[in-house]
């Protein structure tokens, strides 16, 4: 989006924290840089942009990259090049890393409510989200060995056959991550995609991308391989236009892009047959979030000697 | 054309001939004229405008059938959503089953008589009409009739309801299949039905109006209206359709799925394919060769999933080239409604010319170009069988979806390598695996991208079992439990 004025946050979930309810700091606070997050590492966008985002105060809280169609392009490549081998890993394996995700963020609880208070957020539902969160995490971590068996069948065809079909990742889905509930939101979004075997790129709510990259820290930490999860900071409108017209880009997952933007989405989406998915219509913890991404796949083998 | 003539080895008509065994026409009932099937009634297009149907094996005109102006599709939905409302989703979930029973037993009943027609139509041989085509499609209504009061069962979690009215668009190649993939699923999660039947083919899916008829199913349930693109084009487009299922081209496919844009549509797309048959070293050879002739001359080639790129591991090269072209020396071109007949008519001449400028572009680009030497009958559509050697994976020939007989054939001489030539593709319909070894089958079949893998067999179908692509070969799956996803609403 471009943004003229410095972007200012709005108190989506609660009352606005203004500067007189920050803490008296004695020392000069070592100021973090909210860089994004893609193949493992954390750049700064090629591009050399970015926004600046502001408390209800008009106090600078943060300058945020603002990604660029290159860094995009960057983040898929490095997503198909991680996809295969994620995909191969474990359903065991794949539950234990979403789980150990879920374990790093609850030791790292206080830093996340901290972090959705500046967004705006009241300290009990700052409180709560994170909790949700975490959950959430377990929840997934434990369907990533039982949704094959769900969505699998053996189909009892006439002929001499042998014939199965199961699902499978359907590769690379480029995410826009919700504007509400910056990290439940986020993160419900993320866990049904990789507990499936996919990659992704997320690009961040515009609004709330701390919590984004805080998130992308949890998941650097927690043994996720890179090029899994990347994490864009930036105009999601430009984003939307080159995430949906990208060739190696199986899908597109959003929840609350205005119509407009998901008529655009889907008009860009035919040129390479992309799946778009709305995540809005199924529940935050739902199985069927994990099979949207997923291709079915059916084997023939003839029975005999 | 370069015209190579194979070695005489299998060459059975030098030896014996067979004596023609047609199959006899006299039964069939066609009418001079068809109207829309629209309410439960045969009724004349707005425009009062009629195109004809020929045979393509012939070049004679069979029938005229009606072409539908966006009014006439109007109507037809217009008369799906009240038979949706009044009857169809209040009708108990059982009776609705009965009805789609009904439908499967008819269609047993006249499989001969349809069997011939689709075989004067779309120029397909009689033994796989009456083998494949048509006990299948009465297979379909058969399996999906028993899910009609099962769907609680089906999903699990949730709770399913119908749509409204779907609109159906179906190909040429395999015109009553395709229009049971359709309908059967549709009608037994309590949808009603407009379908649209390829402007090459529409006869089959004529006479199934008259079987719907003779199966007294509320006016309405289903509507079939004949008509070329922008009938399609009507149907897409109209605002009470709920759900488009589309069987055909990519291009096509993409078009629907750009002018669904901002729509809330539901659509299903089952598109084109360049798959993949893979010979490994270890392979029972001959079967692998019957396999790879069924793969890719199954229905002239006209198979979206069809064997297109034959990969053949080096050290059996040799060995499998000249196989191949043995057995195609034997296999026979000519009167589809012959029951020796292998390959029958090219669908229509559009098609044959769209195969001949890709074997032209593949001559250019270097491909080696060998053809059966069989003789072809001077009048209709036909097309010899042709396999290209020498081609690189950047040839169009490779790259391409044909729809015809004609085979690429590339060498690989390690698993990594032939599954990364494998899915460098944008399709990803189906994929074929020949190898003895069990580990070897599970490591190829995962590897590759594509939602059908046929491991030491080809072109298989059934209803049970779910049928569909990955990346630009199409969304949502056809067939199976799978097939009834995309005809409901989950809650």
């Amino acid at each position: 989006m471009a943004v003229k004025s410095p972007v200012k946050i709005k108190a989506t979930n609660g009352q606005v924290v203004t500067k007189s309810a920050a803490p008296v700091v004695k020392r000069a606070e070592i100021k973090k840089t909210w860089k994004m997050y893609i193949d493992g590492k954390f750049p700064r966008t090629e591009s050399g942009r970015y926004y600046v985002l502001k408390d209800a105060a008009g106090t600078v809280i943060a300058n945020i990259c603002k990604g660029s169609r290159k860094d995009l392009r960057d983040a898929v490549v490095s997503n198909r090049k991680a996809q295969e081998g994620w995909a191969k890993r474990s359903a065991y394996n794949k539950g234990q890393i979403l789980y150990r995700i879920a374990e790093t963020l609850e030791g790292r609880k206080a830093q996340f409510v901290e972090t959705l208070l500046m967004q705006g957020t009241s300290h009990a539902k700052a409180q709560a989200e994170v909790e949700s969160t975490i959950d959430l995490l377990v929840y997934y971590a434990g369907w990533t060995d039982k949704y094959i068996q769900i969505f699998s069948s053996v189909n009892p065809v006439e002929s001499a056959h042998f014939n199965f079909s199961y699902p499978e990742a359907c590769g690379i889905v480029s995410v826009f991550a919700t504007e509400q509930n910056g990290l439940l939101g986020l993160v419900s979004m993320i866990a049904p995609i990789i507990a499936g075997g996919n990659t992704c790129t997320v690009m961040a709510a515009e609004l709330f991308p701390m919590t984004a990259i805080d998130f992308a820290e949890v998941m650097h930490a927690s043994d996720v391989p890179s090029g899994v999860v990347n994490i864009l900071t930036g105009p999601r409108k430009e984003f939307l236009s080159h995430a949906s017209s990208h060739m190696d880009i199986n899908a597109i997952v959003y929840a609350d892009l205005t119509s407009a933007d998901q008529k655009l989405a889907q008009i860009n989406a035919s040129l390479n047959v992309k799946r778009v998915i709305d995540f809005s219509k199924e529940a935050l913890l739902s199985p069927y979030r994990i099979f949207q991404c997923q291709e079915t796949k059916t084997t023939w083998h003839p029975v005999g000697i | 054309m370069k015209k190579v003539t194979a070695d005489k080895g299998l060459k059975f008509d030098t030896q014996w001939t067979y004596a023609p065994a047609p199959e006899s026409t006299d039964h069939i009932k066609i009418k001079d004229r068809y109207d829309l099937f629209i309410n439960g009634k045969f009724t004349p297009p707005s425009t009062r405008k009629y195109f004809d149907t020929i045979n393509p094996a012939t070049e004679k005109k069979i029938s005229a059938v009606a072409e539908a102006s966006a009014a006439d599709v109007d109507k037809a939905v217009k008369s799906a959503q009240v038979a949706y409302d009044k009857t169809w989703s209040k009708m108990q979930a059982s009776e609705r089953g009965k009805y789609i029973y009904r439908i499967a037993r008819i269609l047993q009943e006249k499989a001969r008589e349809l069997a011939v027609i689709e075989s004067m139509d779309a120029g397909k041989p009689i033994r796989e009409s009456r083998d494949i085509d048509i006990p299948l499609a009465a297979a379909h209504f058969f399996y999906y009739a028993g899910w009609a009061d099962k769907l609680d069962y089906a999903f699990p979690g949730k709770k399913s309801s119908p749509l409204g009215v779907a609109g159906q668009i179906i190909p040429w190649n395999f015109p009553l299949l395709m229009a049971a993939w359709k309908i059967a699923p549709a009608l037994a999660a309590g949808n009603t039905v407009v379908l649209k039947p390829a402007e090459t083919t529409p006869l089959t899916a004529l006479k199934l109006a008259e079987i719907i008829q003779e199966a007294d199913l509320p006016p309405g349930v289903v509507n079939i209206i004949t008509g070329a693109g922008a009938s399609g084009a009507a149907l897409v487009n109209h605002p009470q359709v709920k759900k488009i299922a589309f069987t055909g081209s990519t291009e096509v496919g993409k078009i629907i799925q750009k002018s669904l844009a901002g729509t809330d549509k539901k659509y299903t797309l089952e598109l084109g394919g360049k798959a993949a048959n893979i010979i490994f070293e270890d392979a029972a050879i001959d079967q692998a060769v019957e396999g790879v002739i069924n793969g890719i001359f199954f229905n002239q080639g006209h198979v979206c999933c069809a064997g297109s790129r034959l990969f053949v591991q080096e050290g059996i090269a040799k060995e499998v080239l000249r196989k191949l072209k043995d057995r195609i020396e034997t296999l026979i071109i000519g009167d589809p409604l012959d029951k020796n007949t292998d390959i029958g008519a090219i669908n229509s001449k559009a098609q044959l010319n769209k195969i001949k400028s890709l074997v032209q572009a593949g001559i250019k680009e270097g491909g080696e170009c060998w053809q059966s030497s069989c003789k072809i009958p001077t009048k209709g559509f036909w097309f010899r069988p042709t396999l290209f050697t020498g081609v690189a994976q950047s040839h169009r020939i490779v790259q391409e979806e044909i729809f015809g007989p004609v085979l690429t054939i590339q060498t690989f001489r390690t698993v990594e390598e032939v599954i990364e030539k494998a899915n460098n593709t944008p399709y990803g319909l189906s994929g074929g695996v020949w190898t003895d070894k069990g580990s070897k089958v599970f490591k190829v079949s995962a590897a590759l991208k594509a939602g059908v893998i046929w491991a030491n067999t080809y072109n298989k179908f059934d209803p049970t079992s779910p049928f569909g692509g990955y990346k630009e070969s199409g969304m949502g799956r056809e067939g199976g439990l799978h097939g009834l996803q995309p005809y409901v609403n989950l809650q």
